[in-house]
């Protein structure tokens, strides 16, 4: 099974973020494999494991996302593909699908190709559905359980109020959970093999795109801080509190 | 702050990052419910064997990582310095395995050594007993022929892990009294005749278990005998050597660890309406702190760099032992000192490592004894 598994090198999102021009500053700022991902990665790799295969990590970002992708390797990834290329700077959901999908083309023959539900850093949730679009594979979003037999994939799909089982032909795309595995740790002889894997340095010109398709056609209107939050209610008890939190209850319909 | 990495090359930075990574979610979380339900941390010990540092100085061909001591002390370092008690275990586990690396034979690194490196098996080392404790050559535990091989009895104290080990390094009487008449066996757990007779309520470092152990009549083959009849003192020593820059090296992860809170306490609490810290009689005392600290790492590395070299480092090991582990206790102490009130209360960590600082004291030659090795050395007595 050929698994391809999109990986983001974000800024560590336990330190807290600055902006600089209406985006999230990146350089100079320590980076890690988006949290996110590595969930992908575990995907990716247990899948492997149970139907052999290749592991392939692709990323769009600049030259340190790699550390991204040595992570992914020294979990055990078989290999990784980079796109880095100064036009790219602050790229869209769109372009970021349209480079990613040129980049999984190019990689060659896919059966899966996993991403996180959505990027710790960005949040729009958006890119996983037109990578698939532009892929042309069905795809199935929000995967917390995942089998994988005779060329299908079912999985278990988390909605608001339970999942639902959904069956899929390969080849396919799927977003993954926080839920879905426990990703393990990188072992030290798998940082030492990751040094040794083979990683592909690609830049727009090498995917064929023209620079109409990389042209981000999002624009950032104003970027603000969220409302903070009220403080709660405090009921004191005069002999009427349980009552009055039942009313508020209520009145929230919790109960 | 933790400690410099500057200087490193890129494997032991990645090497130090993982850990740093497993110390951080799952080491220190969990150090203080297992040191306050004195339970052996096994879950973590069996985490160290998948994250492939449980042989790190050992050669590859025998499942080791191949690395360098000095590199191996980086990780006991920050091992102590989320949690002790898990890096004494790591470092007594490497005590057994370099023995068997050392002295072994061909099917002893086979059937031992690989499972030691992977992980798959937890190593002890057995030398004191009730009557033998610095004067350990004195050791009475018989090993008498029989059978073809061996028939151990006698009982042995102070065994860190001793019944949770998978193969204790068992030192025993095979010959005339003195140093001369000691061998070393390797002793599987669940032998018929071996076992854990008591464990022992500590002071500190109460997740680490110390036991006292039994042998009746334990039967031990020959492909179980580490070296020859013999030499097993020159053995135990040979060990000791190296452990003892594990032992620097907790006391340095272990001192940093007390610095590092005293240093977030301090700049926090406020007294007279300033920080603690912002007083220069605090700022000395911490200078202090910082300053031996970073003697001491630098002594044990040296050794270690020695030891990587092929030269000869047991003089610097006994001054890495002894000055590491006293910079700890002083350390320890001073970080109570400046929590006040709370550094003498469990809600805060120092008061715990004041009491595991003083067992480092006392273990792999009490500093008493690292100074009678000093200054034999010295003088050539
Ligand atoms: C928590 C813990 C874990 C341990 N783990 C292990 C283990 O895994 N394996 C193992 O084999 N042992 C282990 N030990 C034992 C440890 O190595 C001994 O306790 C230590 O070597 C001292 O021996 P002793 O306790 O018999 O003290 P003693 O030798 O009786 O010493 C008593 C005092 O006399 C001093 N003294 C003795 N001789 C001299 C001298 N010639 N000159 C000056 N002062 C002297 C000592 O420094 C000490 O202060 C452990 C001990 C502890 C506390």
């Amino acid at each position: 099974m050929n698994i391809v598994v999109c990986v983001k090198h974000i800024p560590d999102p336990n330190i807290p973020g600055e902006l600089e021009g209406g985006r999230l500053k990146r350089s100079g700022v320590q980076g890690v494999l988006d949290p996110g991902d590595e969930f992908g990665v575990e995907t990716g790799l247990q899948l492997k494991e149970a139907h052999g295969g290749e592991v392939t990590l692709v990323s769009m970002g600049p030259p340190t996302a790699m550390e991204a992708i040595r992570r992914g390797l020294s979990m055990g990834a078989d290999k990784g593909l980079l796109v880095s290329d100064d036009a790219l700077q602050g790229a869209c959901a769109l372009v970021t699908a349209r480079v990613l999908a040129a980049a999984i083309k190019k990689s060659g023959p896919f059966d899966l190709v996993i991403a996180g539900v959505e990027s710790t850093d960005g949040y729009t949730g958006t890119m996983p559905s037109t990578l698939a679009e532009l892929l042309d594979v069905p795809q199935v979003t929000f995967v917390k359980r995942l089998d994988s037999a005779d060329g299908t994939i079912r999985a278990d799909r988390q909605t608001a109020e339970g999942y639902q089982v959904v069956e899929s032909p390969l080849p396919a795309l799927i977003t993954v959970t926080a839920g879905v595995n426990s990703p393990r740790y990188a072992s030290f002889k798998g940082i030492m093999a990751a040094k040794k894997k083979p990683v592909d340095n690609l830049s727009i010109g090498d995917l064929g795109l023209s620079s109409e398709e990389v042209t981000s056609m999002q624009q950032i209107a104003s970027v603000g801080s969220a409302e903070a939050r009220k403080a709660g209610e405090v009921i004191e008890d005069d002999g009427t509190g349980a009552q009055r939190v039942a009313e508020f209850l209520k009145e929230a319909k919790v109960i | 702050m933790p400690a410099d990495l500057r200087l490193l090359d890129d494997d032991e930075r990645s090497l130090v990052g993982l850990v740093r990574e497993f110390c951080d979610r799952e080491a220190r979380p969990q150090s203080h419910d297992f040191e306050s339900k004195e339970q052996d941390p096994a879950p973590l010990y069996r985490q160290l064997a998948e994250l492939g540092i449980t042989g790190i100085p050992f050669p590859e061909e025998h499942g080791g990582a191949g690395q360098s001591y000095s590199t191996y002390l980086l990780v006991i370092e920050e091992l102590a310095h989320a949690y002790l008690s898990l890096a004494i275990g790591l470092s007594v586990h490497t005590l057994c395995a370099f023995a068997v690396n050392q002295f072994g034979t061909d099917a002893q690194k086979k059937e031992v050594l690989a499972r030691l490196t992977t992980g798959e098996w937890f190593g002890a080392y057995s030398l004191s007993e009730p009557g033998s404790g610095s004067d350990a050559a004195a050791l009475s535990t018989k090993a008498a022929r029989s059978n073809g091989g061996y028939s151990l009895n006698g009982g042995k104290v102070f065994c860190t892990r001793g019944a949770e080990a998978d193969v204790v390094l068992m030192m025993a009487r095979t010959g005339p009294e003195g140093a001369r008449g000691i061998t070393a066996f390797l002793l599987e757990k669940a032998t018929p005749g071996f076992n854990g007779a008591k464990k022992e309520d500590k002071m500190g470092w109460r997740s680490s278990p110390t036991w006292s152990l039994t042998l009746d009549d334990v039967e031990v083959p020959d492909s179980r005998r580490l070296g020859d009849e013999g030499i097993g003192f020159k053995i135990a020593l040979a060990s000791l050597d190296s452990g003892r820059l594990g032992i620097a090296a907790c006391g340095i992860g272990l001192a940093q660890a007390a610095l590092d809170a005293t240093l977030a306490f301090t700049t926090d609490r406020e007294q007279f309406g300033r920080p603690v810290a912002a007083n220069e009689g605090v700022q000395f005392m911490l200078a202090d702190m910082a300053t031996g600290i970073e003697a001491g790492r630098r002594l044990y590395r040296h050794a270690a760099r020695l030891r990587d070299a092929g030269e000869d480092y047991s003089l610097q090991a006994a001054q890495a032992k002894l000055f590491c582990t006293d910079v700890a206790m002083k350390v320890t102490t001073d970080a109570v000192q400046l929590h006040g009130g709370y550094g003498y209360i469990t809600e805060y960590p120092v008061e715990r490592f004041m009491r595991e600082a003083k067992g480092l004291q006392i273990v792999e030659g009490t500093n008493q004894i690292q100074r009678y090795v000093i200054g034999r050395r010295l003088t050539g007595a």
